[in-house]
């Protein structure tokens, strides 16, 4: 897969000295949904300022498509479209006025048609003509989405998209984000809520303190990190764990009930076979057992606490 | 060029104008009307004539010119600061447009804006006092120039400003005064000459003087100078701007 954005040796430092990004290097591919993973003041915003044209970088350089954002800026920002973390919307103008209006900012002669559709997909259609003042957060959101997706960018970027916005909703915009993946729009998201990279993501880059940790096809990732793990009920309470059973390096719950057996799923055998026929042997019987898989957020968690 | 930027700008500022058309057009033309009235009639009874006119036409131009600063430099620095205060500004930032285009955009409008105040002014003018332009082309010439100057030192404003009394402060402090005091409603040459001194310090007397010449062919300093103080000023105001633009000074972080 070719790279259409690659960020490299990216060095943020605001006018107040602090240095919100230090030196990143990030290639997204065409095509794919990239989740940016981070907690609060990670850089997130800053990066896609950057990549955008609302902040300066102070160090390093990015190249959308080929095209420096800075020398070609044109060409660069022409294929991309933003819908930043906060909702800045005009107020006094319609939603057909302000969306045509982006429109025309990206320099695309008039389309009705086009905007028609971006309207309906939104779910904004009998809304077109209310002033945006009238509107609800979330439809004030969607009007955000549509103004970007009026240009009809090869690249979107979604800051923190569903930050206070409903459930039902949120569902409807992760449909239109499909389509418009399956259309072969790239886009790139941020977001707090890991399920969501979970679920909408290929890959997915978590970024720490103005670093990136780690970029991983969320498959891998789920593979790489994901440890499972095995929790048996026992029939019967037990003081200690028998030294025979020291390799498994088993964790005994505070009650005696319960062992907990961690394994890694992606290693050449789990273990659980001779653990079960060693837990006989020491003559411990268990009355049930499940096992468990980490989610992302314990792997970010983990991730996150390590640096 | 990004053209159809340039034109996006300019009709939302447009239509920006038309939705507040009171404000923009009507309120202007009742203080103008209340000029008249005041100092038209009270003083006119007084001074009858300055330099071969009569004083309610004389301060015509003056009074034009009055609406004209003030307005080209709340329009311009309003329109710009409304979208760096409520964020939207970030669309114009993030779009494929050159500063020049966006430039043209809002200066433009603003301008558009005030120019047609201008003759709106003109022509409320023409219902109480005999008005007669010996000039037209150097009147619009003036009047354009004062318009595009002024909307692009309210643009600066507009965007050093971060906050609402900021905005305020330099037109009321700074240019409502130059005005009063730049000859709008009297000759400099009527004054004493230590205030005259002082007075052709004051660049507002230029644009006055040299739009007043277009109309009677009378002025307090030449047209040359009145051309040329004009431009120095339009030529400093795009200096800054262009600085603004080079070092995205309060716009991009
Ligand atoms: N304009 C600014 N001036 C100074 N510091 C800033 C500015 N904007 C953001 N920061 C700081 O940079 C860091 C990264 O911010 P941001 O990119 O918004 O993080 P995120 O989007 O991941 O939450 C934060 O510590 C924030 O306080
Ligand atoms: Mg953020």
């Amino acid at each position: 897969m070719s790279t259409i954005i690659s960020v490299s040796n990216l060095s943020k430092v605001y006018g107040s000295g602090f240095r919100a990004l230090n030196k990143i290097n990030l290639d997204i591919r065409r095509g794919e949904i990239f989740a940016l993973l981070g907690p609060n003041g990670a850089g997130k915003t800053t990066l896609i300022s950057i990549v955008c044209g609302i902040a300066n970088p102070s160090e390093g350089s990015v190249s959308v498509n080929g095209h420096d954002i800075i020398k070609s800026y044109r060409a660069a920002r022409a294929m991309i479209g933003l819908v930043p973390q906060e909702l800045h919307t005009d107020s006094f103008e319609t939603v057909w006025a302000t969306v045509s209006f982006s429109r025309g900012l990206f320099g695309k002669p008039k389309n009705p048609a086009h905007i028609e559709k971006v309207l309906k997909d939104l779910s904004l259609w009998e809304k077109k003509d209310s002033k945006i003042i009238t509107l609800s957060g979330g439809m004030k959101r969607r009007v955000m989405i549509a103004k970007a997706l009026s240009h009809e960018p090869q690249i979107l970027f979604l800051d923190e998209p569903t930050a206070g916005v409903d459930v039902e909703l949120r569902k409807g915009m992760w449909e239109v984000v499909r389509t418009l993946r399956d259309a072969g729009v790239t886009i790139i998201l941020t977001t707090h809520y890991i399920e969501e990279a979970e679920e909408m993501a290929d890959r997915i880059g978590v970024i720490n303190k103005g670093e990136i940790v780690l970029v991983e096809d969320k498959a891998k990732l789920m593979e790489k990190l994901g440890r499972k793990q095995l929790k048996l009920h026992l029939a019967h309470k037990i003081d200690a764990i028998p030294p025979a059973l020291a390799p498994y390096h088993l964790v005994l719950s505070e009650g005696g009930t319960e062992l907990i057996y961690d394994y890694d799923t992606a290693g050449e055998r789990t273990g659980i076979t001779s653990l079960l026929g060693d837990l006989r042997n020491a003559g411990i019987r268990f009355s049930d057992l499940e096992t468990s898989q980490s989610s992302l957020e314990d792997i970010f968690v983990s991730l996150v606490r390590q640096v | 060029m990004n053209y159809r930027a340039i034109r996006a700008i300019y009709l939302f500022e447009m239509a920006r104008t038309w939705r507040t058309l009171l404000q923009s057009i009507v309120s202007p033309v009742v203080s103008t009307s209340l000029y008249f009235v005041v100092f038209g009639a009270a003083i006119g009874s007084r001074i009858t004539e300055v330099e071969g006119v009569s004083y309610g036409t004389f301060i015509v131009p003056g009074l034009v010119m009055l609406s004209v600063l003030t307005q080209s430099i709340a329009n311009a620095s309003f329109g710009i600061y409304f979208p760096k205060f409520v964020g939207t500004i970030y669309e114009i930032l993030s779009a494929p447009i050159s500063y020049f285009e966006i430039i043209i955009g809002y200066v433009g409008a603003a301008a558009t804006k005030s120019i047609i105040l201008g003759l709106i002014i003109m022509a409320t003018a023409g219902l109480f006092v005999p008005l007669h332009i010996n000039h037209p082309i150097w009147m619009l010439t003036f009047l354009v120039l004062t318009a595009v100057t002024f909307s692009l030192f309210g643009f600066i404003i507009g965007i050093w400003a971060d906050g609402f009394e900021k905005l305020q402060m330099i037109p009321m402090l700074v240019v409502t005064p130059l005005t009063f005091l730049g000859g709008s409603f009297y000759s400099v040459n009527m004054l004493p000459s230590g205030w005259r001194t002082i007075t052709l310090l004051n660049p507002v007397v230029y644009l006055i003087s040299g739009f007043r010449w277009s109309f009677y062919g009378i002025a307090d300093v030449g047209v040359g100078l009145s051309l040329g103080m004009t431009l120095g000023f339009l030529a400093t105001c795009l200096a800054i701007v262009w600085w603004i633009f080079r070092t995205g000074y309060r716009l991009k972080h």
